[in-house]
């Protein structure tokens, strides 16, 4: 187990009703959170279609997840 | 530089920081809230950033700007917020010794920063409904969705 720093944005921060938590967690990687996550609050986006990052940089879904990482899930996105 | 703002864009203050006696050319874009977006009527957006990952991933796209097509000044600035139908959503501001290099770079940034930046629009409708744009839960990857 480790703990994470989540923040959300858009439209997980309104389906997730906050916009940071801290979590304890088994999850190794960005998708394996994401997936926890969705299936805890019903995230409609699916994982396929949420980048990660980690500590402020994109990371790959599958980089690996340290204790105290700082986690965002970015929505596909719409600036411009 | 690249700046998210949660205030006014300031465009003669963003135009000031381009001056430079080497350029022959100053090309700007300017990104406005518009009142329709595929067939419904828009009475306002609402921008959100991530802040620092937008604001860096924005310094990258400039550089590859500045890179790639050789120009001398790129800045842009990026609207969060609730903006009116109008406002000035995106700013972006080039300069070259000629024009064709401004005209490129300045179309790359602002395509790549729709493409890249995390920012989000949620547009406010006039029935009274909302929506996140790119959101919908129908269609395919992420990276297959139309741009805003």
């Amino acid at each position: 187990m480790h703990e994470l720093t989540i923040e959300y944005f858009a439209l997980l921060r309104e389906q997730r009703g906050q916009a940071t938590e801290r979590l304890q967690t088994a999850a190794a990687t960005p998708a394996a959170l994401y997936a926890e996550l969705q299936a805890r609050h019903g995230f409609t986006l699916p994982g396929d279609r949420v980048r990660a990052a980690i500590n402020g940089a994109f990371a790959a879904s599958d980089a690996p997840l340290r204790s105290g990482d700082l986690v965002v899930f970015i929505p596909p996105v719409a600036g411009g | 530089m690249f700046r998210i703002s949660p205030t006014p864009l300031e465009i003669p203050a963003l135009r000031a920081t381009l001056a430079d006696a080497r350029a022959g050319a100053c090309v700007t874009f300017e990104g406005w809230v518009r009142d329709h977006n595929e067939g419904q009527a828009v009475q306002s957006l609402e921008y959100e950033a991530y802040v620092p990952l937008a604001e860096a991933e924005g310094e990258r796209i400039l550089a590859e700007a500045r890179a790639r097509f050789g120009v001398l000044g790129a800045v842009a600035a990026h609207r969060v917020g609730h903006l009116a139908l109008g406002d000035l959503a995106v700013w972006v501001g080039v300069t070259a010794a000629h024009r064709a290099a401004a005209f490129d770079a300045c179309r790359y940034i602002i395509d790549e920063a729709k493409a890249r930046l995390p920012i989000w629009k949620k547009e406010h409708y006039a029935s009274g409904t909302t929506a996140w744009i790119n959101c919908a839960t129908r269609g395919g990857p992420a990276a297959e969705q139309p741009r805003g």
